[in-house]
């Protein structure tokens, strides 16, 4: 007995080691130069700094481009994982392959990708041009900054999605008929509420990468459109303030943490309304 | 029972993938009747069941509701409401929701939901589990919810696909008593489907007996054990010694080497036909005293009974007698006229009906693979 226990516990210990190196650690480090100023000495200093209205423009707007880019996601994910839940398995399985298919391909490269589609000479500007539109500014946009969120995590909605749709027992749906529903009532009163732990890991995996991305709004802004990610990213590459990177870090978990207690509320309260 | 046909099929027939699942069915449904389709595994009983349900449409024929033509009305306009084969209750409402939920469709008032499903659980004996979770009920509950659930929208028939092929024996007999009561209360038509000959004989105003895609008797109870119309049927309900046989007359049968008298007439003089004589009909009589005689295989004990298995001119015939004989012991048996129902020869004939393989093993087995279906 007590010897199992022990290979239990030296079963474990990689996983309680990896842990601490890549978890603990680096948190306890955040917590360090949050909390202090260059001397080392502890200071609040840090986090007043944050409330300059260019900062607080900042998280604003991080805060709105994820929302934004996730509430699109979950309008577009939806509806395909629903269609690819109801087709045969084997079909599901080619489909759902399609859908991580972009994924195989570097994150970098499918953004610059996207720099030159949207391009003002661009190749969907030259294919409007054929029919005499345009050209229409797209890049350096708003806009193009939550398409290049919303196409890099769409794939993470469509798949918690349908893993839980593909498993919604079909005599439910037929019982759902018999008593009455008509094919929308079937997708609202069943198939909505029985999908919402898929629509929460799915909201959960895009609007955390959402809110920390970095690269995409500098490239698909063009830098008009700082984000949090590239806040932080600038005090330690290039700013070199350890502090108040940590600082905004700090901040943004916090961020993150409460999105995702006030959404898990909601599900567990009776199952109803999201976000 | 009431004349009032409410449902009826004509002709229909169904397919899937190229395979015949049901053949030229006719079937007529009365109203406030209980009438059961029974057969084996793959018989198309579910099939006709899911037809009149709505979720599967016919290839040809006819299904009529109060005379008006259906096959393309969706289940939910359907003045019918099912118990699923495995309840199928909605995992994210409670008791209360899962009851309540046609009526919340029809957007009921909310003091008329209450009184209607406090009524519903009162009848399924579940008053005090509103707001249970349905995930967390013993198979019975769930049975019984998945009841009230089908029945709150007052439907004028309920289906009821192998309700309670999941749930253990006592279990079932209980369940199969209160479902005759709530049908005798509501007056509702129901239409059930099993596999379980007992449960069909014992709930039934008619039976329709299934195999290979086609009906192959309607009756009562009674009827469909007295009077089979084919040696599936007289196999398929009860036990009974199927034995080829001629008839020599109106009246006069030979089978086993030796004629008999029965109460059948309207052969044709000479006709190959089936005889069946159930086993409890049989009399165990000295040698001397009897009909026809043969040698004891095998006596087992059933408690009511002992089943005996005796090799008469090579045919196995089983035998309930209270009477213990001894295994290898030469007997008479003697057979009453009434005892012998004639049949004519049918695509069964043969198939059934000897007891020379006959195992209870394999009839458990048999049980499981349908629960399967």
């Amino acid at each position: 007995m007590n010897k199992k226990s022990l290979i239990q516990k030296a079963a474990a210990s990689p996983h309680i080691v990896w842990s601490v190196l890549f978890i603990v650690a680096p948190l306890i480090f955040v917590m360090y130069y949050a909390f202090t100023d260059k001397e080392g000495n502890f200071t609040f200093g840090n986090f007043t700094e944050l409330f300059q209205a260019s900062y607080l423009e900042i998280f604003m707007r991080s805060v709105c481009f994820a929302f934004l880019a996730t509430v699109i996601c979950l309008v577009i994910a939806y509806p395909i994982a629903y269609f690819i839940s109801r087709a045969k398995p084997k079909t599901q399985k080619i489909l759902i392959m399609l859908i991580m298919l972009p994924m195989w391909m570097n994150f970098l490269i499918r953004t610059y990708s996207w720099m030159a589609l949207m391009e003002d000479t661009g190749i969907i500007n030259s294919f409007l041009g054929i029919f005499g539109i345009g050209p229409v500014h797209m890049i350096n946009t708003a806009g193009a900054v939550i398409v290049g969120m919303v196409y890099n995590y769409l794939p993470y909605m469509i798949i918690p999605i349908h893993s839980v749709l593909s498993k919604v027992d079909g005599r439910l749906l037929e019982a759902a008929a018999d008593l009455g529903s008509n094919p929308l009532t079937v997708i609202t009163k069943v198939v909505f509420p029985l999908s919402i732990p898929g629509i929460i890991s799915g909201i959960t995996m895009v609007f955390v990468p959402s809110i920390s991305t970095f690269y995409i709004s500098q490239k698909l802004g063009g830098g008009n459109f700082d984000l949090i990610g590239d806040t932080i990213e600038r005090q330690f590459q290039t700013a070199y303030n350890y502090n108040l990177g940590a600082s905004m870090s700090f901040v943004l978990m916090l961020l993150i943490i409460i999105s995702m207690t006030i959404m898990n509320k909601y599900a567990d309260d009776d199952g109803g309304v999201i976000i | 029972m009431n004349e009032k046909k409410i449902i009826e099929l004509k002709g229909v027939s169904k397919s899937f993938d190229g395979e015949l699942i049901l053949d030229n069915i006719d079937l007529k449904v009365y109203e406030k009747e209980f009438m059961t389709l029974l057969g084996p595994s793959g018989c198309g009983k579910t099939t006709t069941l899911r037809i009149i349900a709505g979720f599967v449409t016919p290839d040809c024929g006819e299904l009529l509701f109060d005379g008006e033509k259906i096959n393309e009305v969706p289940p939910y306009k359907r003045s019918v409401n099912t118990v699923f084969q495995k309840y199928a209750l909605f995992p994210h409402l409670n008791v209360y929701e899962n009851i309540a939920f046609a009526l919340r469709l029809k957007k009921t008032p909310e003091e008329e939901i209450y009184e209607r499903v406090e009524e519903m659980l009162t009848m399924v004996n579940l008053r005090g589990f509103e707001k249970r979770d349905v995930n967390l009920l013993s198979g019975g509950q769930q049975q019984r919810v998945a009841i009230a659930r089908a029945l709150i929208n007052k439907p004028r028939v309920l289906l009821l696909d192998e309700p309670l092929g999941a749930l253990d024996l006592k279990l079932r007999k209980d369940m199969q008593n209160e479902l005759k009561n709530i049908q005798r209360k509501t007056g509702i038509t129901f239409i059930y489907v099993t596999h379980d000959q007992e449960e069909a004989l014992s709930m039934s105003d008619t039976v329709v007996v299934m195999a290979n895609g086609k009906i192959q008797q309607i009756g009562s109870p009674t009827d469909i054990y007295n009077e089979p119309e084919n040696a599936f049927v007289a196999d398929f309900i009860g036990e009974s010694n199927i034995i080829d046989g001629v008839m020599l007359d109106d009246f006069k049968v030979r089978f086993s080497g030796h004629e008999f008298v029965c109460l059948d007439k309207g052969f044709s003089k000479n006709e190959p036909v089936d005889v069946v004589v159930r086993p409890e009909d049989v009399d165990v009589v000295p040698v001397e005293k009897g009909m026809l005689s043969g040698i004891v295989d095998s006596v087992t004990f059933k408690g009511v009974h002992y089943e005996i298995i005796v090799t008469i001119n090579k045919f196995k015939w089983m035998i309930q007698s209270t009477d213990y004989v001894a295994p290898a012991q030469k007997i008479g048996i003697y057979v009453e006229p009434d005892a012998i129902h004639i049949m004519k020869k049918s695509e069964f004939s043969g198939m059934f009906g000897d007891y020379s393989s006959f195992s209870d093993e394999l009839e458990h087995l048999s049980d499981v693979t349908e629960e399967e279906e």
